[in-house]
């Protein structure tokens, strides 16, 4: 159907989004990869020359690098358990005749909707408050000691804080996924007798393979970069700095651009390899 | 696969699935509650779930400090004004992508999506000094634009996925009827579009509302929206838990209302049509 004159016509509507997206991509990170290689401390002397690659050494042999790599490797792992298993869940349970389903589905979905600014902050406070949160009153109501979360029990918070946040996601997707399968295989299984167990095992589980790969492999790309939730919390503090606050701390607080940026440019690849696999399955779906 | 089952099953999935429901829910509407109580109600022990006063003074006050106004406005403008400036361009390049696709035009997608992964701190510092140089730090049209480019891939892609759904035929019948380009593209393509395009304009609005690396690092006073506001609450003399949560609910509230409406469009636009 493309004629000549409407190929060309395309290639012109397409241009403002391809060259505003390349020079988006391109000139940022043009610039960091080449303050990447300079000794770069604005407040200190600014561009100070070549440093090689020193400042890919330093930023892996600091001391505060592979705490951050475990921080965010348990960050996300966590919240990928959490949401996955309780996600598949309560899509199916969602998907079970119930009353009401609707207004179900929409109180389910509401923590995706809520600014990670607003989230990490009423859990910070009206939850694991050791004095006011209502965590506090609870422990206190059975009889035990609160516990200062975000201090002492850090990590398990911020995880509980994002899954609380993304769980919505992983539902949603799962859920439209399973609202695919087809019922008629489950009744032929059912009636043959199979329990409910093999039943997931090997027709829910397998049908839902697909979806499950895709909510693991955005959820990382995003939760890579969480950052609100650190910053409002803990600022990074009591063992939650990950990788990505680590570079924002070096760039913006310690004004160490050079060191900042070999981070960045190790975050960059670390979500490349990741984004190639999401790539992958996308750029199937498209034939 | 929903099946038929037992009233009695019906029952027991009701409760179960409420109750996780209810439970999701809870922090917001605790949230909620807590906006209209007194701030000595909201740290009774132990904590009162309906039976206090029920108050409007803490939105009095907190829409009394003179800055919340202008916080909300830039949200508004910034979220607003990202959202429409990223359709204006996208949809031009959708619609070359969906009707005239060429070889090239699945690489384009996918590269387009690749942007979108960039992690924001690997390139902070650019964007900072860019900012810096361009005079755009702590503006609302330098934010505007940033968060045009990062929300562009999403639009585009969902925009496509709403294209592809319309037949070509009828473009094609338009155009052998004499339409010229624009026509087709204005008289055409467009009202039969607008229903993807109003879900794409949603989605990304609520994207943009709630994005919090950006408009916390290139904002200081005169640009900053509600994120930032909220975020100032962090600090240990702003702590009021009924203030908080009133400021809390007036900045989720508009979102959460339109978020409702924007579930379907969510899966189609966050999955880049991957999970249907």
């Amino acid at each position: 159907m493309a004629t000549k004159a409407s190929r060309s016509a395309a290639r012109i509507m397409m241009a403002p989004a391809v060259i505003l997206l390349l020079g988006w991509m391109l000139v940022p990170l043009i610039m960091t990869l080449w303050f990447s290689f300079r000794v770069y401390l604005p407040l200190r002397g600014g561009d100070q020359g070549w440093a090689g690659f020193d400042n890919y050494t330093r930023f892996v042999t600091s001391s505060a690098f592979w705490p951050s790599v475990q921080t965010t490797l348990i960050i996300v792992l966590g919240v990928l358990a959490i949401t996955v298993i309780f996600g598949i869940l309560i899509a199916l349970l969602l998907d079970q005749p119930i009353w009401g389903q609707g207004v179900v589905r929409i109180l389910v979905i509401a923590p995706f909707f809520v600014m990670p600014t607003v989230s990490a902050l009423v859990w910070k406070n009206m939850f694991m408050d050791p004095v006011n949160g209502l965590f506090s009153h609870l422990w206190r109501f059975f009889g035990a000691e609160p516990v200062s979360w975000l201090s002492d029990a850090s990590m398990p918070s911020i995880i509980m804080i994002v899954s609380w946040q993304w769980l919505p996601f992983a539902t949603l997707i799962l859920l439209t996924a399973v609202q695919s399968l087809d019922s008629e295989q489950l009744e032929a299984a059912e009636m043959d007798g199979a329990p409910w167990i093999k039943r997931f095992w090997f027709i829910v589980l397998p049908h839902l393979s697909r979806a499950i790969t895709i909510v693991i492999l955005i959820q990382t790309i995003f939760l890579l970069a969480i950052f609100a939730e650190i910053f409002v919390t803990t600022g990074g503090a009591f063992g939650t700095r990950t990788l990505s606050y680590l570079i924002f701390q070096r760039v913006l607080e310690s004004q160490n651009v050079g060191l900042g940026s070999a981070g960045g440019v190790y975050a960059i690849i670390l979500a490349n390899i990741i984004a190639i696999f999401l790539m992958r399955i996308v750029g199937k779906n498209l034939d | 696969m929903a099946r038929s089952v037992t009233p009695r099953r019906k029952l027991l999935n009701t409760t179960v699935a409420w109750a996780i429901g209810l439970l999701i829910f809870f922090p917001i509407l605790w949230t909620i509650l807590t906006s209209f109580k007194t701030e000595g109600d909201a740290i009774a022990a132990p904590p009162i779930f309906v039976g206090f006063e029920w108050t409007l003074e803490n939105y009095r006050t907190v829409l009394e400090r003179s800055d919340y106004g202008r916080f909300l406005w830039n949200s508004i403008i910034i979220a607003g004004l990202s959202t429409v400036l990223g359709c204006m361009i996208a949809i031009p390049a959708a619609w070359s992508m969906a009707f005239v696709p060429s070889k090239r035009t699945k690489d384009i997608l996918l590269w387009m999506l690749s942007t979108k992964m960039l992690p924001a701190v690997g390139v902070l510092y650019p964007i900072y000094l860019i900012f810096i140089e361009l005079g755009l730090l702590d503006s609302r049209a330098g934010l505007v634009v940033v968060l045009m480019l990062i929300n562009l891939p999403i639009i585009v892609w969902m925009l496509y996925t709403y294209f592809k759904e319309i037949p070509g035929e009828i473009l094609e019948a338009a155009r052998m009827d004499g339409a010229t380009l624009r026509q087709e593209l204005l008289y055409v393509l467009t009202p039969m579009a607008i229903p993807g395009i109003a879900s794409t304009l949603l989605l990304n609005f609520i994207l943009a509302w709630n994005e919090a690396f950006w408009t916390l690092n290139l904002t200081a006073v005169n640009a900053a929206p509600l994120t930032a506001f909220i975020a100032s609450y962090s600090s240990p003399e702003g702590l009021f838990f009924a203030k908080l949560s009133a400021a809390s609910t007036m900045a989720i509230a508009p979102i959460l209302i339109l978020g409702w409406f924007s579930q379907k469009q969510l899966v189609r636009g966050l999955t880049f049509g991957a999970v249907k």
